[in-house]
């Protein structure tokens, strides 16, 4: 699989001299399997320049499988803007996790019509089908594709894509040291471990500092220790900070790549900051 | 490709939070009845620790503390606010009479209820009890 990031900024895009070597695009991640499968990780603002992308790659027809962790809008604006929604020969398939109260193309569309933006999503050109995501693995091409519940506001899922040996968990969002020790408890009483352990490649929220976190407590997002302990029991390879604080320049990013790795005592190769435009072959 | 790891659905481990933060006693368990949590107000009413009776199965555990009504006559399990909960996926309340493992036989009113999350996907039950006011002895 290999990976590519379009968006890596949390809650909303930031934009601006401060931001520009991680990137102000809200959450967006490409996954390009082995037999071409074009799998997109969210539709934050990022999704808009890897729409163009997709574009002038694939041409008459292009199938895209976008998983979406979660409906909060930094992961969702950009789905209107995602120019293969607007060309009848694209298939996309969207994914979400389910919810008891409506269904994934009805909450979506809440955000995606008036007069939130001028076009309802049923009319759109693309051919479109949603997908509650399902409870057990599901195939999209050569892709294993798990998706679990996670802590954070509101229906949240995280996910696990797998091909042949290798490893990509995406688990961004996440709170899973909400009242509890993630030192101290049993792994299986972990939100997001089973998605975790062991991949070759996570991806995970790493919003606040641990001075942040104190007043950020069931926000829904972990400190840097908290990602840390998390990484350590989850036993993976490398970790990719993800969803920056939109308030975090460049430089505190850096600074907190290095409270991180004094969490988790590993080769500083295998933590890396995500930003725009980075590619990684999981 | 990787087996994945066992891991408890969410919303048992929010429910253990939830429990683990009462100073009322809580009793989860799984959807075939093992026990998987229960809080230190629940160890003192049953006098077991949890870490005692964790993986406890349920007809272990329905031995254990031997339900009882007020006449003495033993309570099959499955009429339990526990057992109901499990094997009729609605909820139960009812008092009763159980046989704590401190040898103390103490009258509680338990309410319990299955834990669903979708409808169509039950994954345990939680028990909310408590010693009844006058604490009688049988």
């Amino acid at each position: 699989m290999h990976v590519r990031i379009w968006g890596c900024r949390g809650s909303i895009a930031a934009p601006g001299p401060e931001t520009i070597r991680y990137g102000g695009n809200t959450s967006c991640v490409e996954v390009r399997g082995d037999d071409g499968e074009v799998i997109v990780l969210d539709a934050g603002t990022g999704a808009r320049p890897l729409g163009e992308r997709l574009m002038s790659e694939h041409e008459p027809a292009l199938r895209v499988d976008l998983l979406l962790t979660h409906l909060h809008v930094d992961h969702l604006e950009g789905l209107g803007m995602f120019a293969p929604i607007w060309a009848p020969e694209t298939e996309l398939h969207i994914w979400g996790p389910p919810s008891p109260v409506a269904s994934l193309d009805e909450r979506i569309a809440t955000y995606f019509s008036p007069p939130l933006f001028p076009v309802h999503l049923t009319e759109v050109p693309a051919r479109v089908s949603f997908h509650d995501a399902p409870r057990e693995p599901w195939t999209i091409g050569s892709i294993t594709v798990s998706a679990h519940p996670i802590l954070h506001p509101g229906a949240t899922v995280g996910y696990r894509l797998e091909s042949e040996d290798r490893t990509l968990a995406y688990v961004t969002d996440h709170e899973p040291a909400l009242g509890t020790d993630l030192d101290a408890v049993d792994t299986s009483w972990i939100s997001g471990y089973a998605l975790a352990h062991h991949a070759d490649l996570l991806i995970h929220d790493c919003q606040y500092t641990v001075e942040e976190y104190a007043s950020h407590v069931g926000w829904g997002h972990p400190s840097v220790a908290h990602v840390a302990a998390f990484a350590r029991r989850a036993e993976v390879g490398r970790l990719v900070m993800f969803h920056h604080h939109p308030g975090h320049s460049d430089d505190q990013l850096d600074a907190m790549r290095g409270d991180v790795l004094s969490g988790w005592s590993v080769d500083p190769a295998r933590c890396i900051v995500a930003a725009e435009g980075a590619e990684i072959e999981v | 490709m990787a087996t994945q790891a066992a891991q408890h659905h969410l919303v048992l481990i929010l429910a253990r939070d939830f429990a683990s933060r009462l100073a009322t006693p809580v009793f989860l368990v799984d959807v075939r009845g093992t026990v998987i949590y229960f809080n230190e107000a629940a160890e003192r009413v049953l006098g077991r620790r949890f870490i005692e009776g964790a993986g406890m199965e349920a007809d272990e555990w329905g031995a254990l503390f031997a339900p009882s009504d007020d006449d003495g006559n033993p309570i099959e399990l499955t009429n339990t606010p526990l057992g109901v909960a499990i094997t009729e996926r609605r909820p139960d309340h009812r008092m009763l009479w159980i046989h704590s493992t401190d040898g103390v036989e103490r009258r509680i009113e338990a309410t319990a209820f299955p834990l669903f999350a979708h409808e169509d996907e039950c994954l345990g039950a939680i028990a909310i009890f408590w010693e009844t006011p006058e604490d009688a002895e049988r």
